[in-house]
């Protein structure tokens, strides 16, 4: 195929794969038994999604009081790992949507993991205001239906509405995108499985058979939910901001919130993204698919988020100090030196220090520190969500109003039953679908390969004119009567020859394009002639028969179609 | 019973080779019933002469639909239904208006989009594969007659001369 071949850029699949090759490595995990490995990390994610639930069912039963939240400290751990969990869920549609549309192979490899990760980040999320509001069985409120209290709307001008918006079509796309991406390779473990097995994937499927205009269409569709999840990805983030952005409290409403929480938010994902694929490639043997070029590319995008992170600390620190506002400036000195200095302190160097060791291309390439750096940053995340939050709200304008917050079993037990949902629907996610997507492997595989990529020749074809005349055993020129094609005369004919196509075998293997240069570099006025269909025709006269050629030829005009 | 086609159809272990066929099965004057990929092969879709699909015109007009929806929703019930003050501010405060119509946009375009591909794709939950050969979506490219429209004879030396590696047929 004519896909571009890099001669610089490397690999991204390595093991020498052949189209069969890479079904069989990546539809494998659904299809064996569970390893040990599995079962045990399934059998931790569930208990601790239980024990959430518990916690949940207490928060529920006894009301927010079994949390610590109180007059002054009304958004506590609830409402960071709220953002935390969004954060993280901001990776998978950037690596789908926005490096789809830079056309970045090395997406491929990770995009359906990310994508998973995403959507069961975004359910994480979604958990927090919902317990949030207490009253859970009145959760509908917040959606505007016609109902028999006027009918009552929300308010729309509320940023906190507009997050409910947001989120919503936040999860919602992301898993149309997801699903869609999912369906061919589902139709490959069905046509592998057997029984009932089988009947699940066909549902899963929806009857999908590989047809050349239903994946016309299903690249449009990629292309543009793409083109639209780009802007969404970035307006969900700047809305979260906006509910501290639009609020009255110093060390909130600053102009620079939304993009450094855009920034923050990828930075967060990008190293979720890490933890996880780093684990999964190394367990279910993806090294050949996930490469350490996966990794680092991945490790660029942190180091590169993580300054923007850092530089809009920095600015936001300088601003607070320039604005010679007194609010704003007590509310930085009580972030770095307050009671919880250990969260600014621990925020500063996991965000803002720590990324930049991925400047040293070897710590880039090392998996294991890949893997420590990956969860400092979300240790690292969680707390700046902590001092923008907690912290924040911990020193009220009146000193009276001064408070202090540690969280309760529950909330501890709320935030566990996060981790517990998150992997639990997870490790289902890699038993039941293949976590790498196959189509798309396949679609890079000639240009990525690691026998066609970095400047290797193709061990396969290249059809182009033949170089070399062609020549009998006696050493004679073998020579057909080009003429009998249709557009060729015996000036054309000459000049085939001349450029060594004597023979219909040898026309038939040519490219338009060649013919075309060869023609144009001929002497003599060719532009009447088109050689768009002479490779067909000789690939026919070369077989002898006339018949058909005779056929076709009464067809064409001149030797055009 | 619904109406079935015979399908006389060849494999090919490459797109390279799937292309050079159909570009002779279109010298040729062979009417390709469709043509099955295992992923999505770039360069198809003008050798099989398939329009340009109309589904982002379609995700257009969908968000069109959801700004409207949005906007219109807002300002009818902000203004008409049941104005309130909120802080001073007019009822009719479009600024603060724009963050959910562009999300009701998106999320209009993207419903409305995934559903009419599978629409018009004829695929959704519970809907039965026809899938000529199980190998299609592993590593074989497929070239499909239809049997009424292409003669056994010529289909069969028409995949022997371009180099498929199997031929069959099947009744869907």
């Amino acid at each position: 195929m004519s896909s571009p071949v890099s001669a610089i850029r490397p690999p991204l699949i390595t093991g020498n794969k052949s189209y069969h090759d890479i079904t069989e490595d990546l539809v494998v995990g659904t299809e064996r038994t569970p390893s040990a490995t599995w079962v045990i990390g399934f059998i931790i994610a569930v208990s601790l999604l239980g024990f959430g639930v518990f916690c949940i069912i207490w928060t529920i039963w006894h009301g927010i009081g079994t949390w610590n939240l109180n007059r002054t400290i009304g958004w506590g751990w609830d409402i960071t790992n709220f953002v935390w969990w969004v954060g993280i869920g901001h990776a998978g549609t950037l690596i789908s949507a926005i490096l789809l549309l830079f056309r970045q192979k090395w997406r491929t490899g990770v995009n359906r993991a990310a994508e998973a990760m995403t959507i069961f980040a975004v359910m994480c999320a979604g958990l927090f205001p919902l317990i949030h509001m207490g009253r859970i069985w009145m959760a509908m409120f917040i959606f505007p239906y016609v109902n028999t209290r006027g009918p009552l709307w929300p308010n729309f001008n509320s940023p906190l509405l507009w997050d409910v918006f947001a989120i919503s079509t936040y999860f919602t796309v992301s898993l149309l995108f997801w699903y869609t991406g999912l369906v061919p390779d589902f139709a490959t473990v069905r046509d592998r499985a057997k029984g009932f097995r089988r009947k699940i994937y066909s549902f899963l499927s929806f009857g999908w058979t590989g047809s050349a205009k239903h994946w016309q269409r299903w690249e449009s569709l990629s292309l543009i939910l793409a083109g639209i999840a780009t802007p969404l990805v970035l307006s969900v983030h700047t809305i979260v901001s906006f509910d501290f952005a639009t609020s009255v409290i110093p060390g909130w409403h600053t102009t620079i919130f939304p993009p450094y929480f855009v920034a923050g938010a990828i930075f967060s994902g990008f190293a979720m993204v890490q933890t996880l694929m780093i684990i999964t490639r190394k367990i279910m043997k993806l090294e050949d698919y996930i490469t350490i070029e996966h990794i680092e590319s991945m490790n660029k995008v942190i180091v590169a988020t993580g300054m923007i992170v850092g530089v809009a600390y920095l600015t936001e620190l300088f601003i607070s100090w320039y604005s010679g506002y007194v609010y704003e400036q007590f509310a930085f000195f009580n972030r770095a030196l307050g009671p919880y200095y250990w969260s600014y302190f621990g925020m500063m160097f996991c965000n803002v220090i720590s990324p930049l060791f991925f400047f040293s291309k070897k710590l880039r390439r090392n998996i294991a520190f890949t893997f420590f750096m990956s969860i400092l940053i979300n240790i690292g995340m969680w707390f700046e969500r902590f001092v923008i939050i907690a912290t924040t709200l911990a020193r009220d304008y009146l000193p009276s109003s001064w408070s202090f917050y540690v969280p309760t079993w529950v909330e501890i037990g709320i935030y566990l039953g996060t981790f517990g949902l998150f992997f639990t629907c997870y490790l289902i996610f890699v038993r039941v679908a293949p976590v790498v997507a196959i189509a798309e492997i396949k679609s890079i595989l000639k240009s990525s390969g690691d026998q066609y990529a970095g400047g290797k020749t193709p061990p396969k074809r290249e059809k182009i004119a033949p170089k070399v005349k062609a020549v009998a055993s006696t050493g004679e020129l073998i020579t057909d009567d080009l003429k009998k094609i249709e557009g060729i005369g015996p000036k054309v004919e000459q000049a085939l020859n001349a450029a060594g196509i004597s023979t219909f075998s040898q026309l038939a293997e040519a490219k338009v394009d060649a013919l075309q240069s060869i023609l144009d570099n001929a002497e003599g006025n060719f532009r009447g002639n088109s050689p768009e269909s002479w490779a067909a025709q000789a690939a026919i006269a070369d077989k002898g028969d006339w018949d058909a050629l005779k056929k076709l030829q009464d067809d064409l005009d001149g030797g055009r179609y | 019973m619904a109406k079935t086609t015979d399908y006389i159809y060849g494999l090919y272990d490459d797109e390279v080779d799937l292309m050079d066929a159909i570009k002779v099965a279109n010298a040729e004057h062979l009417e390709i019933r469709d043509v099955f990929t295992p992923f999505p092969v770039h360069g198809l879709d003008p050798l099989l002469g398939l329009e340009e699909s109309r589904l982002h015109i379609a995700g257009f007009v969908y968000g069109g639909i959801g700004t409207l929806t949005a906007f219109l929703g807002m300002t009818w019930i902000f203004t008409k239904d049941w104005p309130i003050i909120f802080g001073g501010k007019p009822y009719w405060s479009v600024p603060a208006f724009i963050p959910i119509t562009f999300e009701l946009t998106v999320l209009f375009a993207a419903i409305g989009m995934v559903v009419s591909f599978y629409i018009v794709c004829g695929m959704g939950p519970g809907v039965q594969e026809k899938t000529l050969d199980d190998r299609i979506t592993d590593d074989k490219f497929c070239i499909a007659f239809d049997k009424s429209q292409v003669d056994e004879h010529t289909a069969n030396s028409f995949f022997k001369n371009t180099g498929a590696g199997e031929i069959n047929s099947k009744t869907l």
